[in-house]
């Protein structure tokens, strides 16, 4: 079952043109574009951006460069974005890692299935469709462990994890699609591709996939794209030293530092030690 | 000016939930981010703004240090034991950094042992004074304290 194509298997025994399938695919990709457009123009999102880059550039202590600019971009591609490196809670951090890469794998599968067919007898790849299947367990691993145990709804506010708001729209889908693409793939193999079973996990992991990609407007699916958006504009404000107006900390035991401020010296000495991890010692835990 | 929260830098960690002391601090059920849910009963302490992990919260300062229209943000580091506040004006001109010590000990290294200190006698007990009530406070004993009958006196700074 896990290295056999799902969608060759349904489009072989039912009426249902490869055509059909790609045409919903390329369908899915216009709506997100489209919601994420929209998204972007509702919440003005790149005025915000554009606004705040401004407002920077004006207390900026250097000009960041070009170079630069796309040096501080790849960095926060291959640390924020591949590791997911801005979450401080390392529980958050795995289950998103889980739920991102299999989402990436469980697309970008289904788009080389599809896009595949019609497959002629034997020559199918294997490989697609066991990193369709082990994508999709990936979603469920990470969503399902946020659903239950991380969600931090769930203890500050009370609420039981069958509360479900319109922001769990897209984490629910994207539960519901991941859970019942596996569900429709063990049915149609163990009852066959035209069973009654197999049809309703079927339309269900359609249904699900269809509220994914179509509700960006009032979801959290835009994340994936404004999330890096902020990572790196906080990284250009450290590069050309505006701080996003923070203040600077320096080093304590420097000369200049004990200049400036004499009463570090006065109270911690002339070099002071490492005060350990302060409120960090403790994880939050919402009462 | 009570606290709000940039939700583009908030990751819904929950550190200021766990901190603030009015329990106003609350994750939005819509956004998953936290928010400051009664503005009206945020008495400005500050709490959840130096807690926060990625500088998230921010709260506009009053015009009695600084004219409207300025920013004031903290940055606090456990590590180094130190707190810094940069206040910038709104002509972008004036912009002032401050540094100042918050511990001058390791965290949790010099808890002080209640447990071991004597009890209050009946007689403290049914007195007005709070038990262990710092004596420059206390008037039963030398009268009015003040810091010249104490030989004390005042400087510039942070001091103990």
């Amino acid at each position: 079952m896990i290295t056999s194509n799902p969608f060759a298997e349904l489009s072989a025994s039912l009426p249902l043109e490869p055509g059909v399938m790609q045409a919903y695919v390329v369908l899915m990709v216009l709506l997100v574009i489209g919601g994420t457009l929209l998204d972007v123009v509702h919440k003005k999102s790149a005025k915000y951006f554009f606004e705040k880059g401004e407002e920077l550039k004006k207390i900026a202590k250097r000009q960041v460069g070009g170079g630069e600019k796309v040096g501080i971009a790849v960095g926060t591609f291959t640390s924020e974005v591949l590791t997911s490196s801005e979450f401080a809670n390392p529980e958050r951090r795995i289950s998103h890692l889980f739920t991102m890469y299999g989402f990436i794998f469980f697309v970008v599968t289904t788009a080389v299935m599809i896009f595949g067919l019609p497959v002629a007898e034997g020559t199918g790849s294997a490989l697609a469709a066991l990193l369709w299947h082990l994508g999709a367990l990936s979603i469920c691993i990470g969503g399902y462990w946020f659903w239950f145990k991380i969600r931090v709804d769930v203890r500050s506010e009370g609420n039981e994890w069958h509360n479900v708001h319109q922001s769990d729209l897209f984490i629910v889908s994207l539960l519901l699609m991941a859970s019942f693409a596996l569900i429709w793939s063990l049915l149609q193999a163990s009852t066959g591709s035209t069973s009654v079973l197999s049809m309703i996990a079927f339309v269900i992991f359609i249904a699900a996939s269809t509220a994914l990609f179509s509700t960006i407007l009032w979801s959290k699916f835009a994340h994936m794209f404004f999330k890096p958006a902020a990572a790196f504009q906080k990284k250009v404000a450290v590069a050309d030293g505006s701080l996003d107006k923070l203040p600077e900390i320096p080093d304590l035991s420097s000369a200049e530092c004990k200049e400036r401020y004499p009463d570090i010296p006065e109270y911690m000495g002339d070099n002071p030690p490492n005060m350990g991890l302060g409120i960090k010692r403790e994880a939050p835990n919402h009462y | 000016m009570p606290t709000f929260v940039y939700m583009t830098r908030c990751d819904g960690c929950g550190q200021c939930v766990d901190i603030c002391p009015s329990d106003i601090m609350h994750i939005d059920p819509v956004v998953r981010r936290a928010y400051n849910i009664e503005p009206n009963m945020c008495w400005e302490c500050y709490s959840c703004v130096k807690a926060c992990p990625h500088n998230a919260i921010d709260v506009r300062g009053y015009a009695d240090f600084a004219p409207l229209g300025h920013s004031v943000r903290v940055r606090r580091d456990e590590e180094k034991g130190v707190i810094a506040w940069r206040i910038i004006f709104r002509n972008g001109e004036k912009d002032m950094n401050l540094l100042a010590p918050i511990t001058t000990k390791p965290w949790g290294k010099h808890i002080p042992q209640l447990a071991d200190v004597p009890p209050p006698s009946d007689e403290m007990r049914d007195s007005q004074y709070l038990f262990n009530e710092p004596k420059y406070i206390r008037f039963d004993d030398g009268g009015l304290h003040t810091l010249e009958s104490n030989k004390l006196q005042l400087k510039a700074g942070v001091y103990e």
